[in-house]
């Protein structure tokens, strides 16, 4: 990083300040693992007892690994439904027809504008009351309701992005050629949108699997569920569990993430030469980059927080 | 081709949609014609509840609760192979029995009169007391006054909270405490040993399984200021299976088991079984 | 049937919801603004000179967004409040309310930091090299030429970062704090699932997420950058 352009090869007395930077921050860095590390202890959540469950066969194959499947197991089942759920409302307001376009756009509106833990709640809740206590939603169907119609919406703009960024003489290509409308779509924007969309995408699913955590609070066996319930009244270890979950639930993610990266670059490099980094360096896979020059205010992807 | 390909998955997804959606609808009207016809029942019971209701690394179930609803399941004719557990939360129970989720609830759950219009209870089995939990080096705490101006620890979804703070115990004395929020027990214990509250208040059966799991870093005070019946929770208007696991109790009471149940469960934490005789039943309704 | 379409819940109720979204709008305004401080702090770490400062910053982004919100707020409730009594108040309400912020403002910061990094990449390198040759110092060319202009190219996402702090709130509702969709769960639980309590609560939401969007996409097309 020596050769950025926000500033100058260092001189001796920058390299001086910038050492002493260093020295600083390192102290201040350690004395905060320090004080963390020290203040656990104190409150004796070092202790062997602790944290010996997590080295135990049975903790693993019996709690932390079935809560990490079931937790795969709701995301993977939202993540096709809400890509399904994406193309179709995606696609619905991009149509000629305004009676297509219309309702799509307000459903994808609408589920993009209230909390998940609402849709979750009433995935739950809502059937039941409505039908008279006759039908009952499963947690993990909440869950996977909840997931597919939130991230669904979210998909639906990408996707709508995508289509709308796809350079005009694509479509005009196509048309001349003699294909159908739906034949345009199909055959030659859906598959470019869907190649330039793809880091958006799976940044998307990593939104998902995290949110899949929501469901411990309808009581969804999942893994958060095992690592803040069933191991902490097991073994009495709620802050070792904790930290224990977090690692798992980091080490997922930056995978798939790392994924996404990959993905990019790949399509970057089938479409020509490298854009040249930027002034910060690479950044994490940015969402539709065109979706503003597309006129959509769809948003960097960046910026989802859910 | 292609095309139609693209409608057929559309399709088989909309398909699961709506599959997910229906399944887990109740079957049979009542929870023993299902216990007579299918030889099962689902339960429900607390998962994290050390001493009551508690899922071991393993996937069973253990507790003073489990061991009763195996029994109640026996004498509904249900052998333990074809009793399908569900894990049931105090903020989650009236809604899993109301939508059929579960069939039986047996987790620590007292009959209220509040309670009452939306649960049939069977029972109650037990008669539990809310108890104080401190830190063993806490003198300052030791009845019920002197909790006034203390730190307490209040589940969403529980009552003993309200007992204290409302004035619903035998006393019917209102107490000027600080609530402290929580989402579970485990997270009041966590709460308690960091000094976050002075005490957790609940149900004594709970509390001694918490204060076994912590060895001595915690005690129970002793001294009890309110009466909870712990009963079996039913679908509202199931008055069959109601009589059926009343039935079940007062044998359990004869037989002699309840008595090896607690003290299989609860020996050696000072809590002591003094029932003579199963608690009066409430009557179904 | 007619209880289903029941409006009367939400009406009685009313002074609890409007409760409920009050602290929503508080829990969102704090840590919005709590977050982009500490998200524009982030970003100079991770573009700054210093090889020490940048891994800190790339550790903290990596860790706070790979994490489950849910998880951030019960280690801040729990963790370190609880367990290790690092307590912002005496009294417990408030104390969470601040773990909440803490909490909240923490997970966002690192997206903030992301999407301004994203920013400083849409700043042509010839500003950099100008405000170089013309002698200004790092800190003084990434305040006064690379962070203005990386901001107004970012308004857009950091609306969007708002207004998913706003749907994110809800989660508190696992540390311990009161705000709307706590209210919403215990309506649930008292008059059962029913469609009116949802859409109100919907509404409700939408009355603060969309005029949110529709202001920053207007803020953003009056700033931006034109190149």
């Amino acid at each position: 990083m020596s050769t950025s352009v926000l500033f100058d090869v260092p001189g001796p007395r920058a390299r001086l300040r910038n050492n002493i930077i260093t020295l600083v921050s390192a102290v201040v860095v350690l004395g905060v693992a320090y004080l963390l590390i020290s203040g656990l202890a104190d409150k004796g959540q070092l202790q062997g007892r602790l944290w010996e469950p997590f080295l135990r066969a049975d903790v693993w194959t019996g709690m932390i690994i079935p809560g990490l499947v079931a937790t795969l197991k709701a995301a993977a089942l939202s993540a096709v439904l809400a890509l399904v759920f994406g193309v179709v409302f995606g696609l619905g307001r991009l149509s000629d027809h305004a009676w297509i376009r219309r309702p799509a756009g307000a459903v994808v509106e609408f589920f993009r504008a209230i909390p998940l833990l609402l849709l979750i709640f009433f995935a739950q809740a809502g059937p039941a009351t409505l039908s008279g206590y006759t039908v009952g939603v499963p947690a993990f169907a909440a869950v996977v309701i909840g997931l597919t119609l939130y991230n669904g919406s979210v998909l639906a703009e990408v996707f709508r992005a995508g289509v709308l960024a796809v350079p005009r003489g694509q479509s005009e290509a196509g048309y001349s050629l003699g294909l159908s409308k739906s034949g345009v779509m199909r055959l030659i924007l859906l598959p470019q949108a869907t190649t330039a969309m793809m880091p958006a995408i799976i940044s998307q699913m990593v939104v998902l699997l995290k949110d899949t955590a929501l469901g411990w609070v309808i009581a969804y066996e999942e893994l958060l569920n095992f690592g803040l319930k069933q191991i902490p009244a097991n073994f009495g270890n709620l802050i070792p569990s904790a930290i224990v979950i977090s690692v798992v639930y980091i080490g997922i993610n930056m995978a798939l993430a790392h994924l996404a990266t990959v993905l990019e670059r790949r399509s970057r490099r089938s479409r020509g030469p490298a854009a040249p980094a930027g002034l910060a360096g690479p950044t994490a896979p940015a969402g539709p980059p065109s979706a503003e020059s597309a006129g959509i205010s769809v948003v960097a992807d960046s910026a989802r927080v859910e | 081709m292609r095309l139609r390909q693209f409608g057929a998955a559309l399709l088989s997804a909309a398909t699961l949609v709506g599959g997910l959606a229906a399944c887990g609808s109740s079957g049979p009207s009542s929870a023993l014609a299902k216990a007579k016809d299918e030889k099962k029942l689902t339960i429900g019971v607390k998962y994290d509840q050390p001493g009551m209701g508690l899922k071991k690394p393993d996937g069973t179930v253990e507790g003073f609760d489990v061991d009763v609803a195996k029994y109640i399941a026996k004498e509904l004719g249900v052998p333990e192979s074809g009793i399908t557990w569900k894990e049931a939360r105090s903020a989650n129970r009236e809604t899993f029995l109301a939508q059929g989720q579960v069939d039986l609830i047996v987790a620590t759950y007292s009959i209220t009169e509040a309670r009452k219009p939306k649960v049939t209870f069977a029972g109650p089995f037990y008669l539990a007391h809310q108890d104080t939990l401190v830190r063993a080096d806490d003198t300052s705490i030791t009845s019920l006054d002197s909790l006034k101006g203390k730190r307490i620890c209040q589940v969403t979804g529980s009552n003993s909270w309200k007992n204290i703070a409302e004035g619903t115990n035998k006393e019917s004395k209102k107490v000027d405490v600080t609530l402290v929020p929580a989402g579970a027990y485990d997270e009041c214990i966590t709460k308690l040993k960091g000094n976050a509250l002075d005490a957790v208040t609940t149900d004594d059966m709970i509390l001694a399984g918490y204060a076994k799991r912590e060895g001595s870093a915690l005690k129970v005070t002793g001294a009890p200021f309110t009466d909870e019946k712990y009963g079996v929770g039913l679908k509202k208007g199931d008055k069959e299976t109601c009589e059926a696991v009343n039935k079940a109790i007062t044998k359990m009471y004869q037989d002699g088991t309840i008595k090896q149940l607690f003290e299989k469960h609860f020996s050696g934490t000072g809590l002591n079984f003094t029932a003579t005789g199963a608690p009066p039943a409430e009557g179904c309704s | 049937m007619e209880s289903l379409l029941d409006f009367g819940p939400l009406v009685q109720e009313f002074a609890t919801i409007l409760a409920g979204f009050w602290s929503t709008i508080r829990l969102t305004v704090m840590s919005a603004v709590l977050a982009l401080v500490l998200g524009t702090v982030l970003v100079a770490m991770r573009v700054s000179p210093t090889p020490v400062l940048r891994s800190v910053g790339t550790f903290y982004v990596n860790i706070l967004r790979n994490t489950p919100l849910t998880l951030v707020l019960l280690l801040c409730a729990l963790g370190l409040s609880d367990t290790l009594q690092l307590t912002l108040s005496r009294d417990p309400g408030i104390n969470y309310y601040w773990w909440a912020i803490a909490g909240l403002s923490a997970y966002t910061a690192a997206f903030v930091c992301e999407a301004l990094r994203a920013g400083i990449n849409t700043v042509p390198v010839g500003q950099a090299e100008a405000a170089r040759a013309i002698g200004l110092t790092f800190t003084q060319s990434l305040r006064l030429i690379v962070l203005p202009q990386a901001f107004r190219s970012v308004i857009a996402p950091l609306g969007s970062i708002l207004i998913a702090l706003t749907k994110n709130t809800t989660i508190v509702i696992v540390a311990g704090y009161i705000e709307a969709s706590a209210v919403m769960k215990q309506m649930f639980d008292d008059y059962g699932g029913t469609l009116p309590i949802f859409l109100g609560f919907a509404a409700g939401y939408m009355v603060l997420t969309l005029p949110t969007g529709f202001f920053f996409g207007w803020l953003a097309r009056r700033l931006a950058v034109v190149r």
